[in-house]
């Protein structure tokens, strides 16, 4: 949401169209989209390579704030620090939960999988309701005010950081799809699976690999956002229905997408936020993903849903 | 469980209507009212879940409209209880007449029907959390007017047998579907979309229809809940927290079976109990325990009790088929 947007609401239109409002909402879209895109990024990896939807994608990012915050909390750990050992951790996890529960425990059955993933969504998200209450919690990072001077507007440095390290981590993630081993078995799987299981490739491990760089995704998102944003036991689902967004927008699949995707989300989001107040942003949201859905995912589901 | 047979149905309807009259613990009478309700709200998901194939995760917007309506209607506009209630299920119907029109025109199905289901339920919610004439964060307070005449009684058991009665018309409604055309067609849709259709059923019509029957049973639960509880608010009404119970009660019952979300709805509710019995009312501690039900279950009963109680008949018989061989070699 566009911190600029903010106290905007209400003044004239007139003072609304002007550059010197306009742009600032824009580049902060823009960043506040990063984050989006990178949590897309991640839905859509596993959408692509999978074919499912993971409805746990909300709770996990939820888990993955909440370890970074403790981090910094009981371990003293700054966030873009903890990042280093959080994602490894996360994509361990999701390695995990593909292998040993969704992929044994869904039969192979599409409807099954959808299932299996809300029942984990269910388990994360209650779980750390039941052991931290309903409570929003924030860290006071001393960097989390400074801001840099681009000459047309002010900027958070944490918002900055973010969008650099998304852009590096989605150059980095089309370099593992498209120059590792791995990366290629991954797009051999998306592409045709059982070819990919004749020519010898373990289609499990591959599974259980995408689902895990998704998961590792949250780790990172969770990471940037926590010196900047809350966390509580729901917020996860605001972010997975912005990627839902973005990633039917940007086609199912597509990493470029969800990143253009998510900018994109971004900047609306936030000449939203400038045009038409807080309280209707976040219906904004859902009723744009309704339409998006409606309208755009026609030509989409006949694949595969 | 095809071919069920009436009798079946009218047995335990009989015994389950007789429980008042043995039980007088109002605790006991409550939990098997809350049970009834989460059995008639998970009736509608199987009718468009179980038997269409079609997963919604939104259930509570049928729940919700039902609750609101039935409230709003009698606190605002001096409609009569009854009125309220018969139109709250009608108003439920609708909403989900134009929720399948919308999204089954648009050709959604799988998870993209799962999540257009969950997005509408949830602007539902932040709608009425808002806006004036749900009562906004406070919610809804019907007034107290013990009367039967304002649905409202003095005592647990009519309540217990009005959640009875609306239990009752579902299964008898769901059990016509089995055993009717439509049903027929429902399954067929669930089993092979494509095939269906190139055999000449109108596949929109057919889910569009099993939606509006299934958002109705649910609305009638919701409108049920209000007049139980006499509060509503946009949580309660169309949280998520109904969702999963409509789902997980059929599912766990045994899905696309005319007991199952009965079935289901008593087990998911003692289980909830019991974990209130054992750590306290934690907020969350519930849905956890609901969660893992749901992944162990299609994990490792897919069909529910209904397809273990299969499972366990045929494996008994196949049991006894052996030594019926020994005896006659």
């Amino acid at each position: 949401v566009a911190a600029a947007g903010r106290h905007l609401v209400g003044h004239s239109s007139k003072l609304m169209l002007s550059p010197s409002i306009l742009i600032p909402a824009i580049l902060n879209g823009l960043m506040s989209g990063a984050i989006y895109a990178l949590v897309a990024l991640g839905l859509t990896l596993i959408y692509g390579v999978l074919h499912i939807i993971n409805f746990a994608h909300g709770a996990l990012l939820t888990a993955a704030m909440f370890a970074a915050f403790f981090a910094n909390r009981l371990l003293g750990l700054d966030p873009y620090v903890a990042a280093l050992g959080l994602t490894p951790l996360f994509f361990a996890l999701g390695y995990g939960l593909q292998r040993f529960v969704i992929g044994p425990a869904a039969h192979g059955m599409d409807r099954n999988i959808l299932l299996v993933t809300l029942g984990l969504a269910v388990v994360i998200e209650n779980a750390l309701l039941y052991a931290f209450r309903a409570d929003t919690r924030t860290l006071n990072l001393d960097y989390a005010f400074d801001v840099v001077d681009l000459g047309i507007a002010f900027l958070p440095v944490p918002r900055v950081v973010a969008f650099g390290v998304v852009v590096l981590v989605a150059v980095i993630l089309r370099l593992i799809l498209g120059l590792t081993d791995t990366g290629k078995a991954i797009r051999a799987v998306a592409k045709e699976k059982l070819g990919a299981e004749l020519a010898g490739i373990d289609v499990q491990h591959v599974y259980a690999m995408t689902f895990g760089l998704g998961t590792a995704c949250l780790a990172i998102a969770a990471c940037l956002l926590i010196p900047t944003y809350y966390v509580n036991p729901h917020v996860g689902n605001a972010f997975v229905l912005v990627a839902f967004t973005i990633v039917v927008l940007g086609g199912m699949g597509s990493v470029t997408g969800a990143l253009l995707g998510g900018l994109f989300v971004g900047v609306v989001e936030s000449l939203c936020g400038l045009y038409l107040g807080e309280s209707l942003g976040q219906i904004g949201i859902f009723v744009m993903f309704i339409l998006v859905l409606l309208f755009r995912s026609s030509g989409l589901v006949g694949e595969r849903a | 469980m095809k071919g069920l047979s009436l009798t079946s149905i009218v047995l335990v309807l009989a015994g389950l209507a007789c429980v008042p009259l043995f039980v007088t613990s109002s605790v006991v009478l409550n939990f098997l009212t809350v049970a009834l309700l989460i059995a008639l709200v998970g009736q509608g998901w199987n009718v468009l879940g179980g038997y269409g194939g079609q997963y919604s995760f939104g259930h509570a917007a049928f729940f919700g409209t039902g609750a609101y309506l039935t409230a709003i209607l009698q606190t605002r506009y001096g409609v009569n209880a009854w009125a309220g209630f018969a139109l709250g299920i009608a108003g439920g119907a609708l909403a989900g007449a134009v929720i399948g029109a919308l999204a089954f025109r648009s050709g959604l199905k799988g998870s993209y029907f799962a999540l257009v289901t969950l997005a509408f339920a949830e602007v539902f919610r932040i709608l009425a959390s808002v806006a004036p004439l749900t009562g906004a964060g406070v919610g809804i307070l019907l007034t107290l007017d013990l009367r039967p005449a304002a649905l409202q009684f003095q005592s647990r058991a009519p309540y217990y047998w009005i959640a009875l009665a609306l239990v009752a018309t579902s299964l008898l409604i769901v059990r016509a579907i089995e055993h009717s055309r439509f049903g027929a067609w429902l399954v067929a849709v669930r089993e092979n979309e494509d095939a269906a259709r190139a055999l000449g059923v109108d596949v929109f019509r057919v889910k569009l229809a099993a939606m509006t029957v299934s958002a109705a049973m649910t609305a009638a639960g919701g409108c049920f809940y209000v007049q139980y509880f006499l509060f509503i608010d946009s949580g309660l009404a169309y949280g998520p927290w109904i969702s999963i119970e409509a789902l997980l009660a059929p599912i766990v019952g045994g899905v696309g079976t005319v007991f199952g979300p009965l079935l289901g709805a008593v087990l998911v509710k003692a289980l909830g109990e019991l974990t209130k019995l054992v750590a306290g009312d934690a907020p969350g501690l519930d849905l956890v325990v609901y969660g893992s039900m749901l992944v162990l279950v299609v994990a490792f009963a897919p069909r529910g009790i209904a397809g273990l109680i299969g499972d366990m008949r045929a494996r008994m018989s196949r049991a006894q088929m052996p030594r019926l061989e020994r005896a006659h070699g």
